[in-house]
């Protein structure tokens, strides 16, 4: 299914590696921008710049505390994400239970 | 009768950035598990939907020769094609696969087959291109790419749904 090339879903969202960095830190818990420089090597306007691409998406909420904008993962997004790998594992499985039951199915003719 | 049913046991993993790891276990010897893989009249009898014959499965199975496989199963229709690059029967088939709607999704298939006490274990590693992981614009390249470390993501992800 053609997806625009701009970041307008979770698949485009993910597709930059930094940006996916930034999902697997948010992924153990809230971070500011602060702690994702630490954590990531990018600078923080690329960070920032990330950040703004997977809010956009719905992928990243950000909450105010004091003075700190502290930014988290909203999995549901991922749902896109989530579903295409298990429906790549379910079409792999169903071809490959298929050619079982072909190789099952031939070896007991042999046998005949 | 089959000693053991293997149905749905293949293991998709992602190792890396830009490849995809499928794992699965057949009862039967290497030699007829590449075969059935690599010939036309086998593939002819696994590799479409249950409904719909394949409509075109052409195999040149020689280093630098050619596949097509296009399948439909009345609402869609998918077809794949690819060169081969290493053939060493039956342990291993190199080819490059590409998605047609997608020309520039090419990803290189390395197939394993790896035969003891007459079960077979094959192996396949679909690497795509990084580049196409990095620009992020080509989809099916993309979604392949996605790396492992979202496997933890997925484990939040699975959290959240059950809280819903």
């Amino acid at each position: 299914m053609p997806r625009a090339a701009t970041t307008t879903d979770a698949f485009n969202a993910v597709a930059e590696p930094r940006r996916r960095q930034i999902i697997d830190v948010l992924a153990d818990g809230e971070r500011s921008v602060g702690d994702l420089v630490g954590e990531i090597p990018v600078s923080q306007p690329q960070v920032s710049k990330h950040l703004k691409v997977l809010k956009e998406v719905g992928l990243v909420k950000s909450r105010s505390v004091g003075r700190q904008r502290l930014y988290s993962l909203d999995p549901l997004a991922l749902k896109p994400i989530h579903d295409w790998v298990q429906e790549y594992e379910r079409l792999w499985n169903e071809r490959l239970d298929r050619l079982d039951g072909y190789l099952y199915e031939i070896q007991r003719k042999e046998n005949q | 009768m089959k000693t053991i049913d293997r149905t749905g046991s293949a293991e998709v993993t992602l190792p890396s950035d830009t490849e995809i790891l499928i794992i699965r276990r057949f009862d039967a010897p290497a030699e007829l598990v590449f075969d059935v893989w690599t010939t036309p009249e086998h593939v002819r009898n696994w590799w479409g939907w249950d409904t719909d014959a394949m409509s075109v499965c052409e195999i040149d199975l020689r280093v630098g020769g050619g596949y097509r496989f296009v399948a439909g199963d009345g609402n869609r229709e998918v077809a794949f094609r690819g060169v081969y690059r290493e053939i060493d029967r039956p342990h291993r088939l190199v080819s490059t696969e590409v998605y047609e709607p997608y020309p520039e999704s090419e990803s290189i298939n390395t197939l394993t087959l790896e035969e003891e006490d007459g079960v077979t274990t094959m192996t396949i590693v679909v690497a795509h291109q990084s580049k196409e992981a990095r620009d992020g614009t080509i989809v099916s390249g993309m979604e392949r790419g996605l790396q492992h470390s979202l496997d933890r993501v997925d484990k939040v992800l699975i959290a959240e749904l059950e809280n819903v």
